[in-house]
């Protein structure tokens, strides 16, 4: 009887020495990182467009819940905020005429989503809405909140979809690909008015449909060399850029007159 | 072959701007008008962000009423005085065209205004110039003589005070509807950005009675002044003018003028009238149908805050 208590005694305290290795046996929580090639892309003459790769790697993951291909992340690329006034067209008179307006503070002028599969598979549209992510979920601030939630809700839609059909809010299923159990490669469209400007690379780490954990790098777009200076100067020096555009058109004539002449 | 433009923040065809630059010079060149009535709507049909079109088109209307004017010059059809008249009264116009052109980009009406603008300016301009010409045509079918211009003949304007004398263009006239014609040109270019040669030239032989040969070329040579004007102050208040956007435009331009100046002495004077008149007449029925026509999507956006 003593000999099995002292044996249990054991067992117990072996148990607890077991346990303090123990919390580092379980699985430590999974996390997630993402690396740019670069912190800065120029927009050059020729852009038209571009597809940004972003490489992310998953940490400690669970290989079994890998292998069943229950991890899913979501990358966005969130252009810079800026208040946006939505307009309505309405018909007076026959003439079609703005007339409703809604303004929005800091709207993500534009936002690109790569997902491993449609965002519906991954997780509920309430955790979307908790995160704010999604071009359907992303929250939009009303400056005035005091007009009624239908309209707010009316003109955010129309938000959203007016930003869509230029491109500049896009999302691309089936872009974030796993390239080994915890390599992922991502890739998101940058349109081709995309904005210039700080933009924030995130990505979004779920198990099973449960939000697990994020992480963001920032990536500055600006316009390359000529492009930047000539849009500096025409904000900076903007006389100085009023006078060269005379010139430059008066110059235009008079060589186009003595190049072309045909009377 | 894609290029980016840096203050419309947006890429472009560059073959699709030389075309269009082109096809506006080419018949600024037979017609003897800027062209931006024409270039500033084709600018907006093709994505341009409509106040950076009108800022734009002004700078480009220097370019091909420069070249314009030269010829004249040579050819010793420019009134000089008359010009600097209409000018004066277009500088005054054309800042307070600015004031209202900046209102109403804040108050989310300046598409609106444009197009309205365009549409009863082209409209009228070109059913006055139709009917006009569509006359003289018969007219000459019919064998008559066409009719000329009565020296003699004098309507209200010639009652007016503060007469002045233009020796080139043989006109003893007040200045006062001089300096509103000039002032009214100037508002319009900086609203529409145009030169506003489609009103200038008929409104300078109707009302004015000037010459007919020395209109265009004083016409051109006021233009100059007031696009520039106007490309100046846009540049410097509302930071619009793109310039690798109006190079484009202007190279194409200034080409298709000199084939256009060519084509257009082949025609006779009323045969041109009335193909400018068609040709302004179709651009407002095209804007007026904007107007009325349910458009694809009632909403649009703009960034807000901007003054």
């Amino acid at each position: 009887m003593a000999a099995r208590r002292a044996f249990a005694a054991a067992v117990s305290l072996s148990m607890l020495f077991a346990l303090s290795p123990a919390t580092a046996q379980t699985p430590p929580a999974e996390s997630i990182q993402i690396g740019l090639s670069t912190d800065a892309i120029s927009i050059t003459a020729g852009f038209s467009g571009a597809d940004l790769t972003i490489f992310g790697s998953l940490e400690n993951p669970d290989p079994l819940i890998a292998r069943q291909g229950r991890y899913d992340v979501i990358v966005v690329l969130e252009g810079p905020p800026r208040p946006v006034v939505v307009r309505r067209k309405d018909r007076v008179l026959g003439v079609w005429i703005n007339l409703d307006s809604e303004t929005f503070e800091n709207v993500p002028v534009s936002y690109s989503v790569a997902t491993t599969r449609p965002l519906q598979d991954i997780a509920e549209p309430a955790k979307y809405k908790q995160l704010s992510l999604g071009a359907q979920n992303l929250y939009m601030k009303p400056a005035d909140e005091t007009d009624s939630p239908a309209t707010i809700e009316e003109f955010t839609a129309a938000l959203r979809d007016r930003k869509a059909a230029t491109g500049l809010y896009s999302e691309n299923v089936g872009g974030v690909q796993f390239l080994s159990q915890n390599l992922f490669r991502a890739t998101v469209r940058l349109a081709p008015n995309v904005p210039v400007g700080t933009h924030k690379a995130r990505a979004f780490l779920f198990k099973s449909g449960m939000f697990v954990k994020e992480s963001s790098a920032q990536l500055e777009i600006r316009k390359s060399g000529f492009e930047q200076s000539v849009f500096r100067v025409a904000h900076d020096d903007s006389f100085l850029y009023g006078v060269f555009a005379i010139s430059l058109a008066m110059l235009t004539g008079w060589l186009g007159r003595l190049i072309f002449r045909k009377d | 072959m894609g290029i980016y433009l840096p203050i419309a923040e947006i890429s472009v065809n560059v073959f699709v701007l030389l075309a269009m630059g082109a096809a506006v010079g080419f018949l600024s060149g037979m017609f003897g008008v800027g062209g931006g009535f024409l270039i500033t709507p084709l600018l907006i049909f093709y994505n341009i962000p409509p106040a950076i079109a009108v800022a734009t088109g002004a700078n480009q209307v220097i370019a091909s009423s420069f070249s314009g004017a030269l010829s004249h010059f040579k050819r010793g059809t420019l009134d000089f005085k008359l010009g600097g008249v209409l000018l004066a009264g277009g500088i005054v116009g054309s800042t307070a065209g600015i004031f209202v052109f900046a209102l109403l980009r804040r108050l989310g009406q300046l598409d609106l205004f444009i197009s309205l603008l365009y549409v009863v300016l082209l409209g009228t301009v070109g059913g006055l110039m139709l009917v006009e010409s569509v006359n003289a045509l018969r007219a000459s079918r019919s064998g008559a003589a066409p009719v000329l211009k009565k020296s003699g003949q004098h309507n209200w304007i010639h009652r007016l005070p503060f007469k002045m004398r233009f020796r080139a263009s043989k006109l003893f006239v007040s200045v006062i509807p001089v300096l509103g014609l000039g002032a009214g040109i100037g508002f319009l270019s900086s609203i529409m950005g145009v030169g506003g040669g489609f009103i200038m030239v008929p409104a300078l032989i109707y009302l004015l009675k000037v010459p007919t040969n020395v209109v265009i070329g004083t016409s051109l040579f006021q233009i100059i002044f007031t696009s520039a004007y106007t490309t100046l102050v846009h540049a410097t208040t509302n930071q619009t003018v793109d310039v690798i956007l109006a190079f484009l435009l202007m190279a194409g331009g200034v080409a298709g003028a000199q084939y256009g100046a060519k084509a257009g002495q082949r025609l006779r004077g009323e045969q041109l009238r009335a193909l400018l008149a068609m040709l302004v007449l179709a651009v407002a029925i095209r804007l007026a149908a904007d107007l009325f026509v349910t458009p694809p999507n009632l909403y649009s956006l703009s960034a807000a805050g901007l003054n």
